[in-house]
């Protein structure tokens, strides 16, 4: 039986939802799938993913995998798909997905195709549709080889259905004493938000250089979110400006987003913020300028205005 | 201290708007993100921290012109791995791998993606292929303990994360790392004089055959036009009857 090994990524207390959009992926490819997980103290989690139609959840549960370092995880990760004789090993595209599964095809030399968006079968050969050039363009390419691996675009593909009955939870035994030993966690900001999490936020408020600095930005575009149970979200030019941290990036290099409802405020839509946000159901703008590019995808004018009228809007019901 | 800076020739993305149109051939630029990461090893050079920065690059002799910019921002010397093939993430990564056996540079530093190909792979590739540690997105270089550990800061999805990594080891850069200098023409000058190696895979003694096609390339489809509402009370209203989001 023809298997895929579908990567789980959790924050050690639940799991990323996004990451659970693989398991369609892997649906799609055919055949069977098991879900892989790699942490410490991970009952909980694994329990929890029992339901989604896999063969079975391995996990890889040791101390030596708390944080998620990459030498020792793609080890792992390549270790499992050898053993398990998966033919495909397939996550969801984010920092950490990227970070660990080139690795693991290294190790398992295998090629990789990044940010699936859809496949095609045709004549027992795979195609595999992605974004290059910022999402500019969509590129159609085949692999030489029945291996790979593979990350799909959450904003691709749907959630899937935890309906199935359970399946059984099976330990991956790994020599700990062989893994790889040259990288060392040493912090996390911890960064705790009230609001839904960008990638998964059905409602999201991005805001650009325009909002001048972090106060405006946070009134104006945070007030915003929050009267409309929302996620925020920048551009490159406000998060450079230190008007949002890092994270809140959405774009070519940060986020890719698809919530049922973008606004963009003070955002003109340079290609590479608009390959964050091309796939949102409704584009909102708000800019003053009307030959703006976002304006091409989506609907206004003075951003100081119109953001409190709108807050204001929102309280009245 | 060596560093090797890997970096790719791509078509300009300002361009890229216009890409696939195959009017006239696009300008080419050192991809932004490898353009970080030599302006990192030149800023690591300049505090005395290496010797000698060595740029590398895959191609015909066409990516000459990027190699030349390369040089004239500072880096010492280049060398290009003649293959015009359109080659796939790991082929790069084996024939990069090649190379840096033949380098042994302390520390490679890289854009963590192209910006043509958005694979954001290659780097990853190669420290496997060479069983090193790697850092990637990183908006933050310090050297430790006499340069035998590498302390970096990450740019992931919930945040920043430091980790510290033995070299050698293979370092991506994001964005945030610094700003490249511009070429000066001082050092265009020199660059004149810089030696260019050139150097072919069987030279390498690195037989790869990439194992990924591109079959086409299309423009996504597009978006229908925007409409345009005069007042919060008509959006409001739109959000909510017409596309019922609200």
């Amino acid at each position: 039986m023809v298997e895929t090994l579908v990567l789980i990524e959790h924050d050690r207390h639940c799991v990323k939802r996004p990451s659970l959009h693989g398991i369609t992926l892997a649906r799609q490819l055919g055949g069977e799938y098991a879900l892989l997980v790699l942490g410490q103290g991970l009952d909980e989690i694994a329990a929890s993913l029992v339901s989604y139609g896999a063969s079975a959840v391995v996990v890889a549960d040791d101390p030596a995998l708390t944080e998620p370092l990459a030498d020792r995880y793609a080890t792992v990760i390549a270790e499992a798909a050898r053993k398990r004789d998966s033919r495909t090993v397939l996550g969801t595209s984010s920092t950490f997905s990227k970070d660990v599964l080139p690795r693991a095809a290294a190790l398992l030399d295998v090629p990789m195709v990044t940010d699936v968006l859809a496949i095609e079968e045709k004549n027992g050969s795979t195609s595999y549709r992605r974004p290059v050039n910022a999402g500019s363009m969509l590129a159609t390419v085949k692999l030489e080889t029945d291996r790979r691996v593979l990350t799909a675009r959450a904003t691709a593909f749907e959630a899937p259905a935890a309906d199935a009955a359970a399946c059984p939870i099976e330990r991956f035994e790994f020599d700990v004493a062989s893994l790889p030993n040259g990288m060392e966690f040493i912090s996390r900001d911890q960064r705790i938000s009230g609001r839904p999490d960008l990638t998964e936020a059905a409602v999201v408020v991005c805001g650009g250089r325009p909002l001048k600095d972090k106060e405006t930005f946070e009134r104006l575009v945070g007030g915003l979110a929050d009267g409309l149970g929302g996620a925020v979200g920048a551009t490159r030019a406000a998060v450079d400006a230190g008007m949002a941290p890092n994270d809140y990036q959405v774009g070519q290099t940060g986020k890719v987003i698809a919530p049922q409802l973008y606004i963009g405020i003070g955002i003109s839509g340079a290609i590479q913020h608009l390959a964050g946000i091309k796939d949102s159901r409704v584009i909102v703008a708000i800019n003053k300028d009307p030959d703006a590019p976002i304006f091409q995808v989506a609907t206004i004018g003075d951003l100081h205005q119109i953001v409190p009228q709108f807050i204001d809007a929102l309280r009245r019901g | 201290m060596k560093i090797v800076v890997p970096f790719k020739s791509v078509a300009d993305p300002n361009d890229a708007t216009v890409a696939g149109a195959a009017a006239s051939a696009p300008k080419s630029l050192i991809n932004p993100f490898d353009e970080i990461a030599i302006e990192e090893a030149l800023r690591i050079r300049e505090r005395g921290d290496a010797a000698e920065i060595v740029g590398v690059t895959i191609g015909a002799p066409a990516v000459d012109e990027q190699i030349r910019a390369a040089l004239a921002m500072g880096v010492d010397r280049a060398i290009r791995i003649d293959d015009s093939r359109a080659l796939d993430p790991y082929a790069v990564a084996r024939i990069l791998r090649a190379l840096i056996e033949k380098e042994t540079p302390h520390v490679v530093i890289m854009g963590k993606q192209a910006v043509d190909d958005d694979s954001n792979q290659v780097g990853q590739m190669l420290a496997a292929l060479l069983h090193w540690p790697q850092a990637t997105f990183v908006s933050k270089i310090e050297f430790l303990e006499n340069k035998r550990r590498a302390r970096c800061t990450r740019e992931t999805d919930g945040g920043l994360e430091v980790v510290a990594i033995e070299l050698p080891a293979i370092i991506t850069t994001d964005l945030r790392l610094n700003e490249p200098r511009y070429v000066s023409l001082p050092g265009l000058m020199r660059a004149r004089r810089k030696p260019i190696e050139i150097l072919t895979c069987d030279e390498l003694r690195v037989a790869v055959r990439p194992l990924t096609t591109v079959l086409s390339i299309a423009s996504p489809p597009k978006r229908a036009a925007g409409t345009r509402v005069d007042s919060v009370e008509e959006l409001i209203a739109k959000l909510k009857q017409e596309a019922k989001v609200l």
